[in-house]
């Protein structure tokens, strides 16, 4: 057993409103530059839809993640080392920034220097990548918001597989709709990491962020690919691949992400999972897609259990962190509840940001009684979002857990609701789920109360300790490339355009 | 042998050593950020990988060609039996078939740098100018193929292989005395050529130094430690 420890996020979809607070301040926190404009470390996806990039959950179009292969051996998808060197030169697998969008901006000035006019005077886009005139924005970072778009587009959504009858939810009474928060899954067996020729991304062993060493990355882009999540953006201005850092300044702090901390609808946890490192990669190699999940669960190590404690001492793993682990409200979520659930496991990335399924309104035919029940809980047939859609985006098709996981949140609301509206305790509700009633109030404080101290415990890294300060000083802390040193000056002979200044284009008036 | 001559072939070579050797340890030293391939093929992929693929192969093969034919004694050609008229008419064929796929290759990847207009406005100064020389050079190039066809007897390369022998040997003035009296296409050539070794460490050339070959051999996942 080799203890390791991360910090592990849990998503509570029933609570996101889709409000795009994280996506924003991710935004103006990391990727407000020249290059990655179309880059969203976060973003929020209106479900059903193709999401961003387009159709970026079909492997068979864009080949991310790992694959079985008939000789039972794990391998990326997009080929073995072989292909991806023969690749080099121009990568197959890649989406082209139209897949995303090809970013924009209005020409406000015009605004300001029209002068009088006989009509209203518009602020036009313009590409920030060519500097011309767009003349209609075909695509954006979250164009399907709230069901934009045709049903025809929008149900190549790969989550519809074997949706029977699909094509209904098309249907103006029929439809339903979710919002999927994306970012880095910080998985345990990375792709884009087996795919980098270079070896510059890799995990972190102390709390398991996964990062790009921009000084090794070469550009070579296949990152971009292996990663079935898409969550890894070219920067066509430094030639350096980027991807979510998880905040990892903040968390070495204690604090939480952006995204997290700045969550209007408090549905982001941060906690400490620890798990056995020996076992990655046959659990990765799982043969059965649907078995990915409890396989994945079954690397998760109790943070109570003595010879764990010991083992993870043994790793180095300080007392803080253990402490914070026995405290972990994701562990908590995807052990003890079983209410949170992986993205997509059949990637066998074995992602470590998990979401814990919405519930959805129960259709008319309730209403009326025609809503079959089940002891004291409605038939999850009757529920607006079909299962199968969210065991194909959670659990590889199996529709057991997200069962599960359903039935217990409308366990909790049910005992909660008798106990403060009609004053009984509804031992009953909680016996058919398999739940305590004290795993039910700690299930109502975490994710109904969801106060600040119970979502966000993490523990402050060994920075502190291993650092000597004295050294530090005069350094200039997080910056780009040489830092302070000599790649910022304007004097380079080495560098090109200085980094991250954009260009303004004066716009030109035509009468 | 005269001093324009000894300047470009006898001199130049070693200037430009310097450069390539030290100007790429010094930047991959002090400007890692900077050490890339720079592709641009997220902002346009039309045609760009027939493009960049017959670009790339073409010029991998014309660069062993030339390490072949410049760097390798001919007393190790001729332990195998090969004569000078029979490596001459080797290297024809195969430089000129790879000549002629890097060609089409570059044509489209210079067209696109010049005309796509994502590509144009995210190109450096240097990037359009790496990329016509290499398109210069390759021209100059393939004009050598016909003129060399007027002597198959391998003699005039015979002269080039001298010539880089005694370079690579330090004994430049010697060197010098095997390109006075040859075509002028062939210096033009040999000029252009030294001359892109001058621009490499400035240039995105630089990502030729980062073959990654080493990913053959490291395991899939990597986990560094901070402290």
């Amino acid at each position: 057993m080799k203890v390791r420890a991360q910090i592990g996020m849990v998503l509570n979809l029933d609570k996101c409103i889709g409000c795009h607070t994280c996506s924003i301040t991710c935004k103006n926190v990391w990727t407000s530059r020249e290059g990655v404009e179309y880059a969203w470390f976060n973003n929020v996806e209106t479900k059903p839809g193709v999401g961003f990039p387009k159709e970026w959950e079909n492997q068979d179009k864009w080949k991310g993640g790992w694959e079985r292969t008939g000789k039972g051996k794990l391998q990326l998808k997009i080929g073995g080392k072989l292909r991806i060197l023969a690749n080099i030169f121009a990568n197959p697998d890649l989406p082209q920034i139209d897949d995303y969008y090809e970013p924009f901006d209005f020409d406000y000035q015009h605004l300001h220097n029209v002068g009088d006019t006989k009509h209203q005077p518009v602020a036009r886009p313009r590409s920030l990548i060519s500097g011309q005139r767009m003349e209609k924005i075909e695509w954006g970072p979250n164009w399907e918001e709230i069901l934009g778009t045709e049903f025809e587009k929008r149900k190549r959504d790969t989550n519809f597989n074997e949706v029977v009858q699909k094509d209904i939810y098309g249907q103006f009474e029929k439809t339903f709709m979710m919002y999927l928060p994306r970012l880095c899954e910080h998985c345990l067996n990375p792709a884009c990491v087996a795919a980098c020729p270079s070896g510059a991304i890799y995990k972190r062993e102390e709390d398991g962020i996964v990062l790009i060493d921009q000084d090794k990355c070469r550009g070579w882009r296949m990152c971009v690919s292996g990663c079935p999540y898409k969550k890894i953006y070219y920067n066509w201005k430094t030639g350096k691949s980027e991807k979510c850092t998880f905040c990892y300044p903040r968390i070495e702090a204690g604090q939480p992400t952006t995204c997290s901390e700045t969550c209007v609808g408090r549905i982001r946890y941060l906690g400490v999972l620890l798990y056995d490192a020996d076992k990655i990669e046959a659990a990765a190699n799982t043969p059965n897609e649907k078995d990915l999940y409890q396989a994945q669960l079954e690397l998760f190590l109790d943070p109570f259990d003595p010879e764990v404690i010991a083992a993870a001492k043994k790793e180095g793993i300080a007392d803080n962190w253990l402490k914070a682990a026995q405290r972990s409200p994701v562990y908590m979520m995807a052990m003890e509840w079983k209410v949170a659930l992986p993205l997509h496991p059949e990637y066998r990335t074995l992602p470590m940001v998990w979401y814990v399924p919405p519930l959805s309104p129960i259709q008319t035919a309730v209403e009326a009684g025609h809503v079959g029940m089940n002891g004291e809980i409605p038939d999850l047939k009757s529920l607006r979002i079909p299962l199968r859609y969210l065991a194909n985006m959670l659990t590889a098709g199996d529709e057991a857990p997200v069962v599960r996981a359903l039935e217990r949140m409308i366990a909790m609301r049910a005992y909660k609701r008798s106990q403060n509206v009609d004053g009984v305790e509804d031992f009953e509700v909680l016996k058919q789920v398999g739940l305590t009633p004290n795993q039910v109030e700690e299930m109502y404080r975490y994710m109904a109360l969801a106060n600040f101290e119970d979502r966000f415990v993490i523990p402050t890294s060994a920075r502190a300790y291993a650092q000597n300060a004295y050294d530090l000083k005069g350094e200039c802390g997080f910056s780009f490339g040489n830092g302070c040193g000599g790649g910022e000056s304007d004097l380079s002979l080495f560098g090109g355009d200085k980094k991250g200044v954009r260009k303004v284009i004066p716009v030109v008036m035509k009468d | 042998m005269n001093f324009v001559d000894m300047l470009l072939f006898g001199i130049y070579p070693y200037i430009a050593s310097v450069i390539f050797f030290v100007g790429s340890a010094l930047r991959y030293d002090r400007e890692q950020f900077t050490w890339k391939a720079q592709s641009s093929q997220i902002l346009d992929k039309n045609f760009f990988r027939i493009a960049s693929v017959f670009f790339h192969v073409g010029i991998i093969m014309i660069f062993l060609g030339h390490f072949g034919g410049l760097v390798i004694p001919y007393e190790v050609w001729d332990f195998f039996g090969v004569t000078l008229a029979q490596k001459q008419l080797i290297a024809l064929g195969v430089g000129g078939f790879f000549g002629v796929m890097c060609f089409i290759g570059l044509t489209m990847l210079v067209y696109r740098r010049l005309f796509n207009p994502r590509v144009r406005a995210s190109s450096s100064v240097m990037d359009t100018l790496i990329l016509l020389l290499i398109y210069w050079q390759l021209i100059l190039g393939l004009i050598t193929i016909p003129v060399s066809t007027g002597h198959m007897d391998g003699y005039v390369m015979k002269d080039l292989m001298s010539w880089s022998r005694h370079l690579l040997t330090f004994r430049p003035a010697e060197a010098v005395s095997f390109l006075a009296d040859m075509h002028w296409i062939y210096k033009a050539h040999v000029f252009w050529g030294v001359t892109l070794f001058v621009l490499f460490p400035f240039s995105r050339l630089v990502h030729i130094w980062s073959v990654p070959v080493k990913y053959f051999g490291r395991s899939h996942q990597i986990v560094r430690r901070r402290y």
